[in-house]
């Protein structure tokens, strides 16, 4: 919203989260989505749906059986080195997370978009953020990681779309957009991304040489599995992956700061969370209460610098989040018990109100000081 | 100007419908804006409800705990959101169904009997049109004209023949609604 021009030329809409992702997936080129229906996502599919973007770009949208298929389908397709993308909720995002750690694992990139819901098990379908252990400490088996997006607008449903894609292509390694039920369903105004051709499949075995779109005479075979017997090659892998990773911690943390300058208190939030948050902060301001918010943007990679140097400036930080408390840990091993940090959660579909984060932040943080 | 908003009756009342309108007529003010449904199962025959914010700056949070104004469509309603009105905010409700009637004594109180009259005369589908009429005449947060506009670009052109009939409506709302003292 802050770049006027863009303002005069692209028109604002109003929609709901999940429209935003399928209109800006259409935009950026994807080729391809492939998935099944559940609350609070099944918006991303209507609308592609809706949209018929095999008949504008030639974008593919197809309705799987399964969510495991779904993915599945994502595998066979970013193997060909087209851009491709699924989205589901948390107990669909559970069927996927073999072929997550397989098309990391095959180094490929793709998009996978998970809306939360209430769990564990089937749950709730109201809003939640329980599944933060799942997508940035490896959901699936093995040691791998995604670049996990953490969109707190329908702005940034749209933008992190784009982005993931980005992200995912450059690295070679699925991104994950972690929204919840809130950003999913609720409509603000947003700007989409500029539309961008798909790529021509000359593009893509230029961009992408090690695409499976068949053999030329003059090169071998381009063989893509995650499946290696001997340990030796399968522990260089591991050490590529690992080496990877740590490019994408040193490149990609992405975070957002507000009222941090003075800040004695600090809370960490991302998403839905976060936007509450800010309410708090501001009403926390208004009482002469010197908070600040600090929002992940990226949970992997995580934003470990910015909360250590914070450590020393602050007096206590309050984390916050729709679960038992996740994100805390890492809040933690980043400050490393330099400040006390303290947890305040709702769970199984409840979004906490902003006062009962500033009554947390007073009983549990400003009180001890 | 901020002005947050929930609006909550049985669904089927066209709660939801109503709130987009709100929003989209911020939008076509040029306010920030944001909408946010209780999409839970109670859709379906039970409550629903929409929390929506129309503001000159950025909306932090979405979700809050007490309103501006409060439009209660039905007794659950009233029940849960009469005393998460802010002290001097507004609750509005449409007497229709009503065995128990709001009792705070610092707030400002309006009654719209948009149903009774819906039903007389035949304009059920435009109900909450109706009561969005009530609401702009005593809180005129947006223009009627920004609301024909949100109505033109939120409708299928298809329907834009049924926006004389809404803003109608909206006419009607204006003339209906009453303190209660």
């Amino acid at each position: 919203m802050s770049n006027s021009k863009k303002l005069d030329k692209e028109e604002v809409r109003l929609m709901k989260g999940n429209e935003a992702i399928a209109h800006a997936a259409i935009r950026c080129g994807c080729d391809g989505y492939f998935g099944y229906p559940i609350t609070p996502q099944s918006e991303i599919m209507e609308t592609l749906m809706e949209q018929e973007p095999w008949n504008t770009t030639g974008m593919v949208v197809l309705q799987a059986e399964s969510e495991t298929s779904s993915i599945n389908m994502v595998y066979g397709a970013a193997c060909c080195g087209k851009k491709s993308m699924t989205s589901s909720s948390s107990p669909g995002v559970s069927l996927m997370q073999e072929g997550i750690s397989y098309i990391a694992c095959a180094e490929l990139p793709c998009v996978i978009v998970n809306v939360m819901r209430g769990g564990p098990g089937l749950g709730t379908i109201q809003p939640s953020q329980a599944d933060y252990y799942q997508s940035v400490k490896g959901g699936g088996h093995g040691d791998y990681k995604l670049i996990t997006l953490a969109p707190a607008s329908v702005q940034e449903m749209a933008d992190h779309t784009v982005l993931a894609f980005e992200l995912a292509f450059k690295y070679c390694t699925p991104a994950l957009i972690l929204a919840d039920g809130v950003i999913g369903q609720m409509m603000e105004k947003v700007i989409l991304p500029p539309f961008q051709p798909r790529l021509t499949e000359d593009e893509i075995r230029k961009n992408t040489p090690w695409a499976t779109l068949g053999k030329p005479a003059n090169r071998k075979p381009n063989i893509i599995t995650s499946l290696s017997l001997e340990a030796e090659e399968m522990e260089a892998i591991n050490l590529r992956l690992q080496a990877k990773y740590r490019e994408i911690e040193k490149n990609e943390v992405m975070f957002e700061e507000f009222s941090c300058e003075d800040a004695e208190y600090l809370v960490v939030a991302f998403g839905t969370s976060a936007r509450v948050c800010q309410k708090a902060v501001e009403m926390a301001r208004s009482e002469g209460i010197k908070a600040g918010l600090l929002r992940p943007i990226t949970l992997f990679p995580f934003p470990t610098i910015a909360l250590s140097n914070y450590a020393d400036k602050v007096k206590g930080m309050l984390t916050v989040e729709m679960n038992a408390g996740q994100m805390v840990d890492d809040v933690r091993l980043a400050v490393n018990g330099r400040v006390p940090v303290e947890f305040y959660g709702r769970m199984g579909g409840i979004v906490p109100a902003p006062d009962e984060v500033l009554e947390a932040l007073k009983t549990k943080i400003v009180k001890n000081n | 100007m901020k002005e947050e908003i929930i609006i909550a009756g049985f669904g089927g009342q066209g709660v939801l419908s109503m709130g987009k309108i709100l929003a989209y007529s911020g939008l076509m003010q040029g306010q920030e804006v944001s909408w946010m449904p209780s999409y839970g199962p109670e859709q379906r025959g039970g409550t629903a409800n929409v929390t929506v914010i129309l503001s000159d700056e950025r909306i932090s949070s979405p979700v809050l705990n007490s309103y501006d104004t409060a439009i209660v469509l039905n007794q659950p309603s009233l029940e849960k959101f009469e005393s998460k009105v802010k002290p001097g905010g507004t609750l509005i409700f449409d007497g229709n169904g009503f065995h128990k009637f709001p009792t705070r004594t610092d707030i400002n109180i309006y009654r719209i009997d948009a149903t009774e009259y819906a039903y007389a005369n035949d304009t059920t589908k435009t109900l909450n049109m109706i009561i969005l009429g009530g609401l702009l005449k005593i809180r005129p947060i947006v223009l009627i004209e920004n609301v024909l506009k949100g109505l033109k670009k939120s409708l299928p052109s298809r329907h834009h023949h049924l926006i004389p009939m809404n803003e109608k409506a909206i006419q009607i709302g204006m003339s209906l609604i009453r303190k209660v003292e």
